[in-house]
């Protein structure tokens, strides 16, 4: 079960300024593990969909070299108070999570 | 429509073709966009195969591109990274951290009004630039910021 996200969306004149905090391991693949000495598998966040009112906003891609606990800041212009963000991930394991928000 | 996704991953030669489907109308970009995680050019390993497979390689050098990240770095695993683009029509956002294993961190499609701005934290193994490739209006631009990493996080 995926941890829960943190999402604040405010408005900054017509633009909105949306701040997002998942949580997520980031594991890159690279990293041995010090008991084992074997690798310890790739787990990180591939793929964030933002939306606002239901239309795309933001669609990213992301490497393993996205820090740990991953923040994202956007703004999207022509928003207004009171309209639906949401932002959703799915990690290379099939995890997925997504969090909504309404615009203050 | 599968079929389309992957001749756009695959690069390109591709995109010229996808350009003109879109300008007739065939297609909307946000159908494009929704692609599949394109492993090629986040699983390349030299600079010039990740520029390449975000058509970054002839990039025009650009002022009205912001990377904003520390000078030095204390700690590589977290390094906040912000890139403003004041270019007009701003599609696209590409982060690339040109002496990672992995030198393409993040690609980000900006659409319906998203401005180009993104924020953002990355990990990085050493110094190294800090590389952001815009899209804009079918043409990329660039621009880059020397961050230093501190081993050890001594705070050099």
């Amino acid at each position: 079960m995926a941890e829960p996200m943190k999402i604040r969306a405010t408005m900054e004149g017509d633009v909105a300024d949306i701040k997002v905090l998942m949580n997520h391991i980031m594991e890159t693949g690279l990293r041995k593990d010090p008991k084992t000495g074997k690798l310890i598998p790739a787990h990180f966040i591939q793929q964030v969909l933002a939306t606002l009112n239901g239309k795309t906003v933001l669609d990213s891609q992301w490497s393993q070299a996205i820090s740990k606990n991953p923040f994202l800041g956007f703004k999207v212009k022509g928003a207004k108070v009171g309209d639906k963000v949401t932002v959703s991930w799915a990690d290379n394991m099939g995890e997925k999570n997504s969090i909504e928000t309404a615009i203050k | 429509m599968n079929q389309f996704r992957r001749t756009f991953l695959k690069g390109a030669s591709a995109s010229g073709a996808i350009a003109a489907a879109i300008a007739a109308g065939l297609l909307k970009p946000g159908q494009v966009l929704a692609a599949e995680w394109n492993k090629a050019a986040f699983t390349a390993t030299k600079l010039e195969d990740a520029l390449k497979a975000v058509n970054g390689t002839n990039a025009a050098e650009s002022k009205q591109i912001i990377v904003k990240a520390p000078d030095i770095a204390e700690n590589g695993a977290v390094v906040p990274v912000e890139v403003i683009s004041n270019i007009p029509n701003t599609e696209a956002i590409d982060i690339v951290i040109e002496t990672n294993v992995n030198p393409l961190t993040a690609s980000y499609q900006l659409e319906n009004g998203a401005v180009g701005y993104i924020s953002t934290r990355v990990k990085m193994a050493k110094s190294s630039k800090v590389r952001a490739i815009v899209k804009a209006g079918g043409k990329t631009y660039t621009a880059a910021k020397e961050v230093k990493v501190t081993i050890g996080g001594c705070g050099g």
